[in-house]
């Protein structure tokens, strides 16, 4: 098992690392990373000031150990943008908004998708199943962006019941998550349902009836517990489509994180700010993988002795 | 009523399929020029609007419909490009991986790990930043996202195909390593490969349109349904009909391509269920 843990920290390291290279070579390769890194009101000194920061008189290598060194240090360099705030510190203020949210979301989303699968399963083939399978359809087939815009007009604009955007109250957190939570609501749905089905049909289920279990407890007890391992195979899957779900939906509703801080680093260009974006949202993917494979070594013994 | 379902799935997908091809071509309007006179024309059911521009117009004055029907085109084109590039880089990969065995196999698997564990948006984000919206870009970026799910799925085709009796049996008779590939191995593996990329087809088409959305996508003044929704955000209150039309669009095409997906999968695939994302 702790061959295992090591084998899984390195891969997440190496995943770390070739995307640190990846965001190096799309900076340094293509056009001019002077350009790319300066606002346009940079001097002449600014210039020459970044070329001996950057070593980029210096051979390719040199200037890639020199950019993780940075790094490593939490130094991504300054925005471009007016203020000139530390890239880093810029990205670090807006996380909070964004885990929040993104935490919201899951819990919306784990137990309205946990019940509704149950629910599903356990009345097969009747229209409330139907009703679900529906639901679940759309939900993985509506597009983020706009699912977000028609919320905001028949909710806050028509209806005038929630805030069109921002960030503050309880009230804001609620169109956001409904939006970013819906496609991985549809896939919890579909997976417990289908994970139900197949525990209602297997032999242990059978067992308990024929001892007779009640049904509540077969249901609950037996069938639930066994079918909820998948979706936590998935956490990792459905962690991974808020964080990227959340550039498009805090665009959308004005929300003060790291997705829309992406956005707008992207539309004014302000590189420095992007690469750390990309590099801080990279490490909390493998981090939220890492710790789904561990929690999967933790709840499924057979896990532990397998490759 | 599944059954019913199946059907209008398919009839809605030719319809796409249809618009996209000659759509085009059956209506008078430009769709990347618009008239100033008629700039945020509603739809012809509401006052103001007339029978000239069905869906009415956006705030350029061009036509709603006429941009849509353009806009199924880039839509279908960025899916068959894309599904081309990674679905046959990704099944060369996998079954070449699982063919051959050994090391080769643990380390191509790897980097098919590593390369699903990465935030791809963003890195399309970030190839958007740098060097522009542009078709060539959109194409690659979303192929970099799918590769691994062909590599995966045929690596583990070719493994179970591998060790039947008939591969032994042609080996023994002396077949070529590619006529094995090629005549036994591959012919095994295109069942699951049309079901994977049919579920694909509406993931590329939100990516597509997240992107278009963001504005690193399709460049404008093309009008792919993302950057469409994207031009009418900010004015929803005045002028719905420039964000909601290219929404249902996508809505209609993506559910379509679901409901074939999740057929398929049943019948030709069961083990595929719930895999691809």
């Amino acid at each position: 098992m702790l061959r295992q843990i090591t084998g899984r920290l390195i891969e997440a390291f190496a995943a770390l690392l070739l995307m640190s290279l990846v965001i190096f070579l799309l900076s340094r390769v293509t056009g001019d990373p002077v350009a790319l890194l300066l606002s346009d009101s940079a001097t002449e000194a600014d210039r020459q000031m970044l070329i001996e920061q950057l070593h980029l008189d210096q051979p390719m290598w040199r200037q890639y150990l020199s950019f993780v060194g940075n790094a490593l240090q939490g130094d991504f360099g300054q925005s471009v943008n007016a203020g000139r705030q530390d890239a880093l510190d810029l990205v670090m203020s807006r996380l909070p908004a964004s885990i929040s949210l993104a935490a919201v979301a899951l819990a919306f989303t784990l137990v309205v998708g946990i019940a509704m699968g149950v629910v599903a399963a356990v009345t097969r083939g009747s229209w409330i199943d139907v009703l679900v399978r529906v639901i679940a359809l759309l939900g993985q087939s509506v597009p983020s962006f706009w699912l977000g815009i028609v919320l905001i007009y028949i909710v806050s604009v028509k209806w005038g019941l929630l805030p069109t955007s921002g960030y503050g109250t309880w009230q804001h957190y609620i169109l956001p998550a409904l939006t970013l939570g819906t496609f991985t609501l549809a896939a919890v749905t579909r997976l417990v349902r289908a994970s139900m089905l197949d525990a209602l049909g297997s032999e242990y289920v059978k067992l308990a009836r024929v001892k007779g279990v009640s049904e509540a407890t077969v249901i609950f007890k037996h069938a639930l517990s066994n079918s909820l391992i998948p979706v936590v195979t998935f956490m990792g899957a459905f962690f991974a489509t808020m964080i990227t779900g959340a550039v498009v939906v805090e665009t959308v509703f004005a929300w003060p994180g790291i997705g829309r801080l992406a956005y707008e680093s992207i539309v004014s260009r302000d590189f420095p700010v992007i690469q750390t974006v990309v590099l801080v949202i990279t490490a909390m993917f493998i981090l939220a993988n890492f710790a789904v494979d561990m929690l999967y070594l933790a709840i499924d013994p057979r896990m532990r002795d397998a490759g | 009523m599944q059954k019913y379902s199946f059907y209008a799935a398919i009839g809605l997908l030719i319809l796409f399929v249809l618009t996209a091809l000659v759509g085009p071509y059956l209506i008078e309007h430009d769709p990347l020029r618009g008239s100033l006179r008629a700039r945020l024309d509603p739809p012809f059911w509401i006052e103001g609007g007339s029978i000239e521009h069905i869906l009415g117009t956006d705030r350029l004055g061009r036509d709603m419909l006429a941009r849509l029907v353009q806009g199924a085109r880039i839509s279908l084109a960025v899916c068959v490009v894309v599904i081309g590039i990674a679905g046959s880089i990704g099944t060369a990969i996998g079954t070449f991986s699982g063919y051959v065995g050994g090391w080769v196999d643990r380390l191509l698997m790897r980097i098919v790990d590593l390369a699903l564990s990465l935030p791809v948006i963003l890195l399309a984000l970030l190839i958007g930043a740098i060097s522009g919206p542009s078709f060539a870009n959109i194409v690659i970026v979303i192929s970099l996202v799918l590769w691994s799910q062909y590599a995966r799925m045929s690596r583990g085709e070719a493994l179970r195909v591998k060790n039947e009796d008939y591969v032994a049996l042609a080996r023994t008779s002396g077949l070529g390593h590619g006529m094995i590939i090629f005549r036994h191995i591959l012919p095994n593996i295109a069942p699951s490969l049309i079901v994977v990329a049919t579920l694909q087809v509406g993931v590329v088409i939100v990516l597509e349109a997240s992107l278009s959305f963001l504005g690193v996508g399709v460049p404008p003044p093309n009008p792919s349904w993302g950057s469409m929704v994207a031009d009418g955000r900010g004015l929803v209150v005045t002028a719905w009909w420039i964000s909601l039309f290219p929404g249902i669009a996508i809505l209609l095409v993506v559910m379509a391509v679901n409901i074939v997906g999740d057929a398929l999968t049943d019948r030709i695939n069961p083990a595929l269920r719930g895999r691809t994302a």
